[in-house]
């Protein structure tokens, strides 16, 4: 059958069950748009493509699918890349495609063109640019397959607007996708493995740490039964929220620069540490000299890029999570681990727990108050999308989140303004959901333009706003850092309220512990999204802190006494 | 130290481009990268010489197999292989000193391509100190041009066979061996 690129484009898309893209037309890409309305696909209509890509990568970090966004040449794409760089320092799985100047212009300076596979070369996984309508299907075969197998990750498809226009015979091919270079399914010889369980087995002091890669895997019950099985403590990473339960006996929580004093306490004691799809990020490692001095690593990653790359690891497992702690579990003994977890609750009892959620109404509203409330008021069922910032990592403290994917949020690249788009394309992928965007009054105002899509495409997204009006992490940084001296950190904002208003939406201002828990309830029941402005401590900072680094167990503790008084009782 | 790497990559638009931009962003150090056709059709091989330690030797490797494009790395330092290097020298001579100059180009076993009324153009392929020694003997004959090629290695024997001699891909990477014993990868 006779078919133009652009047709061939999205019959390939369908094939591999696309069902809704994000995007914004433009003249190198009408061609596909004009072809998208023969084709079963739920557009949604973003209003700058940069939410484009973060509602796809929003898409797929809730769905676990492949998101796919499109935009048009030039500035379209260009607009994609901070998009493209979080879904690449994340490993989110998302398919972008860019309409490109005619293949006879490409190098002219053409109007809207640019080199976007050059420029998106060191952010995608893989791109590919498409000059001839017979290499459309293979291509998008590929860009899916690449992805999402392997370590996932971002694929830019630019296909230029006579590939788009051209018409060719199309044959659908069934048939494995050929990359003979891309070797996804590497996996490590038994001596490697004979190591690692002799470590396992016989260590006194081990923790678990869970990264991005156990969700990425599906691999959530693999290592609870390795946990518990062997009476592991499970730490994990700000995207290894998710992975184990929160309330689990074993969970220890989030560690790092802004986790649980005790995990950092603790992994500064451990005898092992068990690194599943992780990567030591210096947020987590602190000083990487003086880093879990005492213990040997083995680390079980997909990407054998990651091994060595910051922390000197003992044992490296290469190959699929799921599938090496499958091998691995039948062969972990069980162990009787006591002594280390009464020592762990030792450092608990020795920390001052930083639980300040249950204390007496003082006027004050702490961020702290606004998400132990969310969290009670919808039973940690939420699917919560944070930006980034302070609020961020209040939310990683205060939330508790017994199931995977039910946090999503920039981690790696840290993108201020990723939390409202993500939240969209969470929404799409799980349209059942119960999703709010946690964001600061910062980052919300990057990419609030995306408020009218919500009220364009009619769904329900709520939006907190912890507003101190600050750009709180930076402020704090100064206060720390920097002899107190705010230099472009106090940050106006417009009436969240009002605005909310004037995009159709509904909007709450709340500025008193009372009035959290009924400001959520009030959100929660409105049929419509709305927008709840929480005017929170202006100078209110993360704590712990290990500062950037410091040795892990060197944490700047909430001072005292301080207006906020922190309880041993979690 | 020197490491050595023999890259086979597809011969697909912007391959070089890829793996030169590896390079610069994480901050190998690259001394010297040629590419050119292999034995087999749409297969190219790069000869890549990075100055790094046995540890960044390894991060290059695995790094390297990442790009989608890159088929086989081979690392060759630690293995029995040849390096080559080839040179064009032009060097002003005069008919006083065309003479020494050939005498010269004999004794480093290099060849003159070309003669000029002013200048003799000389060519030579070897290892790098070879190529160093004869450039330093022809300075005091007025060196005008040089154009060096930059270095090609092979390993010696039938270790390293070229491409579709199943030799495993990518058995040096921490201790990994492929799933499967093809060399395509399927759908998932």
């Amino acid at each position: 059958m006779t078919r133009t690129g652009a047709q061939i484009l999205w019959e390939a898309l369908v094939r591999e069950d696309v069902s809704t893209v994000f995007g914004y037309p433009g003249g190198a890409i009408l061609p596909a748009y004009d072809a998208m309305l023969e084709f079963p696909i739920k557009h949604v209509l973003v209003r700058h493509e940069q939410g484009a890509t973060h509602m796809a990568d929003g898409y797929a970090r809730a769905g676990g699918g492949v998101g796919v966004a499109i935009a048009t040449s030039g500035p379209g794409a260009t607009n994609m890349v901070t998009g493209i760089a979080t879904a690449m320092l994340d490993s989110s799985p998302i398919v972008c495609i860019t309409g490109q100047v005619p293949s006879k212009v490409i190098g002219s300076d053409a109007f809207q063109e640019t080199d976007i596979t050059g420029v998106t070369l060191p952010i995608t996984k893989h791109n590919y640019l498409v000059t001839r309508p017979q290499d459309v299907a293979r291509t998008v075969k590929e860009a899916f397959y690449v992805a999402k197998s392997g370590r996932p990750g971002p694929v830019l498809i630019d296909i230029t607007k006579d590939a788009q226009q051209a018409s060719c015979e199309v044959e659908w091919d069934d048939s494995a996708v050929r990359l003979p270079g891309y070797r996804p399914d590497l996996r490590a010889t038994e001596e490697v493995y004979r190591r690692a369980i002799d470590m396992i087995n016989g260590a006194k002091r081990p923790l678990i740490f869970t990264g991005h890669g156990v969700m990425l895997s599906g691999a959530m019950d693999v290592v609870r039964t390795i946990a518990e099985r062997a009476n592991i403590p499970v730490a994990m990473t700000l995207l290894g929220i998710g992975s184990f339960p929160a309330q689990h006996e074993l969970n220890l929580g989030m560690m790092g620069m802004h986790g649980e004093a005790w995990v950092n306490s603790a992994i500064q004691e451990a005898d092992l540490l068990l690194a599943f799809g992780m990567r030591f990020d210096d947020r987590v490692t602190g000083n990487l000299a003086t880093y879990a001095p005492k213990a040997k690593k083995i680390h079980v990653d997909i990407d054998p890029t990651e091994f060595n790359k910051n922390v000197k690891v003992d044992v490296a497992l290469t190959g699929d999570l799921r599938t090496v702690l499958e091998e691995i579990l039948p062969r972990i003994t069980e162990g009787d681990r006591s002594e280390w977890l009464a020592a762990i609750n030792q450092m608990k009892g020795d920390s001052a727990v930083k639980d300040i959620q249950n204390l007496p109404d003082s006027g004050h509203l702490y961020a702290a108050h606004v998400i132990h409330d969310l969290w009670r008021v919808t039973e940690g069922n939420a699917l919560v999308v944070t930006d980034v910032g302070q609020h961020q990592m209040w939310e990683a403290q205060y939330y508790k989140h017994e199931r995977p994917r039910s946090l999503i949020t920039s981690g790696g690249l840290g993108t201020m303004g990723f939390a409202l788009p993500a939240a969209i394309g969470a929404k799409f992928a799980c349209p059942d959901a119960e999703v709010w965007a946690l964001v600061g009054d910062g980052g919300f105002q990057m990419t609030m333009a995306e408020l009218a899509t919500i009220a364009q495409e009619q769904i329900k997204v709520n939006v907190a706003i912890v507003n101190n009006g600050y750009l709180g992490m930076v402020r704090q940084w100064q206060e720390f850092f920097y002899d107190r001296r705010y230099a472009a950190t106090p940050l106006l904002s417009p009436d969240f309220v009002k605005l909310a208003e004037a995009y159709g939406l509904s909007g709450m201002a709340v500025t008193k512990r009372a009035g959290v828990v009924p400001g959520i309830e009030a959100a929660r029941d409105h049929t419509g999204a709305v927008i709840l402005d929480f005017k929170v401590e202006q100078e209110d900072s993360v704590f712990p802190m290990v500062p950037a680094g410091a040795d892990l167990d060197q944490m700047i503790r909430r001072p005292s006494p301080n207006p906020i008084v922190e309880t041993a009782a979690d | 130290m020197r490491h050595t790497f023999a890259v086979y990559v597809e011969d697909a638009p912007g391959v070089l481009n890829r793996v030169a931009s590896l390079f610069r962003r994480r901050a190998f150090n690259i001394e010297s990268l040629t590419v050119g056709h292999t034995e087999t059709e749409g297969v190219s091989r790069m000869t890549i010489v990075a100055d790094a330690d046995a540890h960044g030797a390894h991060r290059i490797e695995s790094n390297l197999y990442k790009l989608v494009n890159v088929l086989r790395v081979d690392d060759l330092t630690a293995k029995p292989f040849v390096e080559r290097d080839l040179v064009m020298i032009k060097v002003a001579a005069t008919p006083e000193t065309r003479t020494h100059i050939m005498q010269l180009v004999d004794v480093f076993r290099a060849r003159v391509i070309d003669v000029a009324p002013d200048s003799v153009i000389i060519e030579t392929t070897g290892t790098e100190d070879k190529i160093d020694g004869l450039v330093e003997v022809l300075k005091q004959y007025g060196v005008m041009e040089m154009v060096r090629t930059g270095r090609v290695a092979m390993a010696r024997g039938q270790t390293l066979g070229g491409l579709g001699d199943g030799v495993e891909r990518g058995t040096k990477v921490a201790g990994a061996v492929p799933a499967d014993d093809t060399n395509v990868s399927s759908t998932v």
